[in-house]
């Protein structure tokens, strides 16, 4: 996994939680910084795609290991 | 560029019909949304300052029960005095097991994220709800106030 400045877990949060948690942890951010967020719930693999798309911050990196769903968001 | 709008009207003051506006309106304004939440009649509960919100199973044959009561637990049974308190408290349990947020946190991340709370007047009045009751930050407004909102919208839900 690629370098980051921010992590977030959200493991054993279930949504809308962990999308309203990186938002609000990306607004505290610079524009070009990374997020790397750790999440438990099976719906937010779709939910950071989409989330990435309508916001205009990319989405770098989605995968899922040992048991878990990491994602990279890199800030607009 | 404008940001897209959402307009919702919630109606209904029950535990589990009040997630689907608070969820659905801090979500949207967490991707760039304007949101509205317009609550009458019963939705009304939602701005209560004390969200002592309940569910029942009565009249609502489609909610799963523990030991798979609904398939055979009489209906009569779950008119019972306490029952509806308990189904609550077990609801509020899986809830909380689940990871799924509280109503209160959910209503605060909406009025962090600016979303507006509009009650309707007009229900208030009905009611004689007593305005102290409700959470600071909320307007009140009638139709024609909700149509300025909803008729620029981009999404507009009724719940």
């Amino acid at each position: 996994m690629a370098d980051f400045d921010q992590e977030l877990d959200a493991s054993g949060l279930n949504c809308p939680l962990p999308i309203l948690r990186a938002k609000k942890t990306l607004n505290a951010m610079a524009s070009g910084q990374v997020l790397h967020i750790v999440a438990t719930d099976p719906g937010s693999v779709k939910d950071f795609d989409a989330f990435a798309k309508q916001t205009g911050n990319e989405l770098m990196e989605s995968k899922e290991e040992g048991g878990k769903f990491h994602f990279l968001i890199r800030k607009s | 560029m404008e940001p897209k709008k959402l307009a919702i009207i919630a109606t209904k003051g029950s535990l589990d019909w009040a997630y689907p506006p608070f969820i659905l309106a801090s979500t949207a304004a967490a991707l760039g949304y304007e949101v509205q939440i317009f609550c009458t009649f019963y939705g009304l509960q939602l701005l209560k300052k004390d969200l002592a919100l309940e569910v029942t199973p009565l009249g609502n044959p489609g909610m799963p029960m523990p030991l798979g009561m609904d398939k055979w637990f009489p209906v009569l049974g779950l008119a019972l005095p306490g029952m509806q308190a308990m189904m609550t408290a077990m609801m509020k349990k899986k809830m909380k097991d689940k990871g799924v947020a509280s109503l209160e946190m959910l209503r605060e991340l909406c009025q962090e994220a600016e979303v507006k709370l509009v009650a309707c007047q007009m229900t208030v009045d009905l009611f004689d709800m007593d305005k102290s009751n409700f959470i600071d930050g909320v307007e009140y407004a009638g139709a024609a106030a909700f149509f300025e909102f909803a008729g620029e919208s981009d999404i507009c839900l009724y719940i």
